[in-house]
């Protein structure tokens, strides 16, 4: 789960992590009112959606008046900004921050990541601010440190420094440095960050060390236990299908091509994606059925597929284990007249009871396309969706 | 031989009173020897009660001292599983098998950090748990898909796993053993691990590895497999369909950063002189190839 940078900077201060001050709005009035609160003569104004490289795409921007304020605030609100990210559409900016300016001396960079080979949590940290930090690990690999955190320990105030003085923080602030970088693992770790990055984090001409901006990501698998992380969640920020898919308990990704795809597995799933394209078709989604694929997650499924103007052709790949396929086919059967499904429906099952799952598929009088293997079905969903 | 688990091994349930541990314990005890082999069950609640005429104990310590089981299955619900892998770690199993999936990454960090220097080894979370055909299966694999013979199976998914071994019966090939490690990110054996097993496995003839988008695993043990494989080994990767920076299902099956894409797995696999098949339907007919 991803939360907008406002709310990242909320949590963070809460573990003693220094931001400039900064105040939500969601009108232009209310970003005027918010600049006059804040004091000052410069603000800078940001676009707040999930998307990086907003600074790239014109979502970040520097005001020196209330009127300018003003005029930023409407001709970014309720527009679509649009990012590296983003894709070519955009995304609409519903939430802005203001912040105060402060004066940069330098711009360094800052992440928390999970290290998969080494089965810790990894403190990152670059002189090098400001920049995509995966330019950085690409072209001057050096210029990263990192720290592999003890999960019983957490980093320690030596590590801390250590890592500070490496990236070249000025003495006068290394302290300050310290505090910042422990709060942030705190963070990290207290609540069930997956990411944590700051890019850039600066230090002020009068040596103060803040976080100029915050990305924090959750581990889905601990939302159960984070009610209050949950309670940030933005759903204009996300994929409406998607949304409604994981209330179904569907894993479900759209994709570009028109071949809808309903498997069990997410092994499976994917190398169904990669089947269609090597025989020349065109995946439209992801989808993970779960084990059971029981008739209301197959309905549900149809359902989120037919949305997708594109589909030409839906492949059903279902590897009956535990699940019968006969059970499996019943499934299919009334889920396909539940939806009056009008596109071609290949099916293709193995595992337990398949000779009787495809008699019920044949005997359904439904147009159910039937499969032997896996490539016998991408070559039919091809040709039915070309 | 076999590895990991055979005949002869005992096997404790965690979470044996659930409806999926209740489950899935009945199947694998029908399964081939399983009336011998699973012989403990594990509720700190339940203690002195049966399932089914396995006796239940309250801790993974009594259970092992009063039958001798040495491997646990875990099927305790995910907010929970990481503390059930600590007790089999502390009561000094040699061997646990985590089913759960959805368990939080710092769980499992905590956990890792844990088994360092410890002597349990870990299979999973979020896996189908481990088979040697005819003899033992502890997961929630279909047993009757597998037959005994000489093939290693090691696998991060579940039903491309069984659709591996279909392919593998098809042309007539049994297996030595079946690993699914997992789609998890922090995870216990890597497919580095189980291949040096198969690499000393005197019954195992041929390894068929199947990977998938997310992490260095496959790229970690394809390095090995270059200098040290006795063994030929073929491959799969799932996801060179997948876009990047979304989460296929499985935790850890996601491409980010630019890293974890099935292309560089695939390259570097074949560099270090794996077969690797691209297509999904010819796992079984490319390892017949190599024997």
């Amino acid at each position: 789960m991803k939360i907008h940078e406002y709310q990242a900077k909320e949590i963070l201060r809460r573990y003693g992590v220094k931001t400039p001050s900064g105040i939500a709005c969601f009108s232009v009035d209310g970003a005027v009112a918010a600049a006059e609160k804040l004091g000052g003569d410069k603000w800078v104004i940001k676009s707040q959606i999930y998307a990086g490289g907003r600074g790239k795409g014109g979502g970040v921007k520097l005001a020196r008046s209330l009127a300018e304020v003003r005029l930023l605030a409407e001709g970014m609100l309720n527009k679509p900004l649009i990012t590296p990210q983003t894709g070519p559409a955009g995304q609409v900016v519903r939430r802005l921050y203001l912040e105060q300016g402060v004066d940069i001396q330098h711009e360094y960079y800052v992440g928390i990541v999970i290290d998969r080979r080494r089965q810790r949590a990894c403190l990152m940290a670059s002189s090098e601010g400001g920049m995509d930090i995966e330019q950085v690990a690409a072209s001057t690999p050096e210029k990263i440190h990192k720290i592999l955190i003890n999960p019983m320990t957490g980093l320690s105030d030596q590590e801390a420094s250590i890592l500070a003085s490496k990236i070249g923080l000025p003495a006068s602030s290394q302290l300050a440095a310290q505090t910042l970088l422990k709060g942030l693992y705190q963070a990290f770790d207290e609540n069930d960050a997956s990411l944590l990055e700051i890019n850039p984090l600066i230090v002020t001409s009068d040596g103060q060390v803040l976080a100029l901006d915050a990305k924090m990501n959750f581990d889905d698998n601990a939302l159960f236990r984070h009610p209050d992380i949950v309670a940030l969640r933005d759903l204009d920020e996300e994929d409406p299908t998607e949304i409604e898919a994981a209330e179904h308990d569907l894993s479900y990704i759209p994709l570009d091509g028109n071949i809808g795809c309903l498997v069990n597995g997410a092994g499976l799933a994917m190398a169904t994606m990669d089947i269609i394209k090597l025989y020349g078709g065109n995946p439209a989604n992801f989808l993970d059925v779960g084990g059971g694929a029981t008739v209301d997650k197959v309905t549900e499924a149809f359902k989120l597929m037919l949305r997708n103007p594109n589909l030409r052709a839906i492949l059903i790949n279902i590897f009956g284990g535990i699940m019968k396929c006969d059970v499996i086919a019943q499934g299919v059967t009334m889920a396909a007249r539940e939806v009056e499904l009008a596109v071609p429906l290949i099916v293709r099952l193995e595992g337990t009871n398949v000779e009787l799952g495809k008699k019920i598929l044949a005997e359904s009088g439904l147009p159910i396309i039937s499969a032997t293997t896996m490539a016998d079905a991408a070559e039919k969903a091809v040709n039915a969706a070309a | 031989m076999s590895i990991l688990i055979n005949k002869n091994s005992r096997v404790m349930t965690q979470g044996i009173t659930g409806k999926t541990g209740q489950f899935h314990t009945r199947l694998c005890r029908d399964y081939a020897n399983g009336q011998q082999c699973f012989v403990a069950g594990v509720n700190p609640k339940k203690p002195g009660e049966q399932f089914e005429g396995i006796p239940i104990f309250a801790t993974v310590q009594e259970a092992k001292e009063a039958t001798g089981a040495t491997v646990s299955v875990i099927y305790v619900p995910p907010g929970f599983a990481a503390a059930a892998i600590d007790e089999a770690v502390e009561a000094e199993l040699d061997l646990a098998i985590c089913i759960t999936e959805g368990i939080p990454v710092r769980d499992m960090l905590r956990t890792r950090y844990k088994m360092e220097g410890r002597k349990t080894l870990l299979i999973g979370p979020n896996c189908p748990g481990i088979i040697t055909p005819d003899e033992i299966k502890i997961g929630i694999m279909p047993g009757y898909i597998h037959q005994k013979g000489r093939i290693g199976v090691v696998s991060r998914s579940g039903t491309l796993t069984y659709e591996a071994v279909a392919q593998l019966m098809a042309l007539g090939l049994g297996q030595s053993t079946c690993v699914g490690i997992g789609g998890d990110p922090i995870n216990g054996l890597k497919h580095l691990d189980v291949m040096k097993l198969f690499n000393d496995d005197a019954e195992t003839d041929a390894v068929l590895m199947v990977g998938e988008i997310g992490g260095t695993d496959e790229e970690d043990c394809a390095r090995w497999i270059k200098d040290n494989m006795k063994k030929p080994v073929i491959g799969f990767i799932a996801g060179l369909a997948a876009p990047p920076g979304k989460r296929m299902g499985h935790a850890g099956a996601i491409i980010a950063g630019g890293q974890g894409t099935a292309q560089e797995k695939i390259a570097v696999m074949e560099e270090c002189g794996i077969r690797v098949t691209r297509n999904p339907a010819e796992m079984g007919k490319l390892l017949k190839s190599v024997l």
